[in-house]
């Protein structure tokens, strides 16, 4: 992910540590993915309580937009970010692959890159990516518009939901997803389809234009 | 007033309707070992939490506060609290 966005904006991002209190200033805090604190609990669990999401959530509910890949996604919903939960994949399998996602919503700084319904290309590579909402708050993720991505052509790997692969807050601020962007987004990688997003949560889209 | 130890078990199971793969595949292994007459598995989880209150009764609301806050998701998963002694 770092490799990613240095590529992408020329600027090597901050780090920050799970025990810090505070977050550096910037216009985008990304969750990647990975097995924080091994998966132990659940997925994202410990994550999600460590001291820096204090400052996670209130950056969030400034605007501040946030990017969770992946586990960055678990992290998210077990912190309340974001509604629903990810669990384990309906086939039982971890599934490292690439799927077809298209774009449920455009209208969004994150997606704004990409054509409503385009279908573009994405890996994914996870255990725990089944997402789960009750009918209740699915039906309130479908009438707020909040689905991000869904997984096309019947290629959804896990069970999830509608399909959902990632969603937004209300607020559209906040960004959940299972796949992986941040790994196609130069020809070396086969394809640039995750490009766009980074471009656009990065306001890099009408520079590029311009 | 001196704080007791008290020993306590926490059950983390799914919530009524939500798709249990782990128990799914679980079920259809206990089929193929021939165990007949088996309608359903669910998996879980338990915690054993040995912990110092003042009561009983403030054991078990530390305890509920921990499943909300931690143990369980209660998106997914109710929780129960028993305390032994």
């Amino acid at each position: 992910m770092i490799a990613a966005i240095s590529k992408i904006c020329g600027v090597t991002p901050l780090l920050a540590w799970h025990t810090d209190s505070t977050l550096p200033d910037s216009d985008l805090i990304i969750i990647p993915g990975g097995f924080s604190h091994g998966d132990y609990l659940r997925s994202g669990a410990i994550a999600a309580r460590a001291a820096v999401m204090d400052s996670v959530r209130e950056v969030a509910e400034k605007g501040v937009r946030i990017l969770g890949v992946c586990n960055g996604f678990q992290t998210l919903t077990e912190a309340g970010l974001l509604p629903g939960a990810l669990m384990r994949n309906a086939g039982i399998k971890f599934v490292c692959k690439e799927v077809k996602l298209s774009i449920a919503n455009n209208r969004n700084p994150f997606t704004q890159g990409y054509q409503l319904n385009e279908v573009i290309r994405c890996p994914v590579a996870h255990h725990d990516g089944n997402y789960f909402a009750d009918a209740k708050t699915l039906q309130q993720i479908e009438d707020n518009e909040q689905v991000a991505f869904r997984y096309a052509d019947g290629t959804n790997p896990n069970g999830s939901a509608n399909d959902i692969a990632g969603i937004f807050n209300t607020k559209g601020n906040v960004l959940g997803m299972m796949p992986h962007p941040e790994n196609l987004i130069e020809p070396a990688h086969g394809g640039i389809d995750g490009r766009r997003l980074f471009e656009g949560a990065l306001n890099l889209l009408k520079a590029e234009l311009a | 007033m001196s704080n007791k130890t008290f020993n306590a078990q926490v059950r983390v199971t799914l919530k009524n309707g939500v798709l249990d793969p782990q128990g799914k595949a679980i079920e259809g292994a206990l089929g193929s070992l021939g165990f007949e007459g088996v309608n359903q598995v669910r998996q879980g989880k338990t915690f054993d939490v040995q912990l110092e209150a003042s009561s009983k009764k403030a054991a078990e609301d530390q305890l509920a506060n921990m499943c909300e806050k931690l143990l369980a998701n209660t998106v997914i998963e109710d929780y129960a609290v028993s305390i032994s002694t």
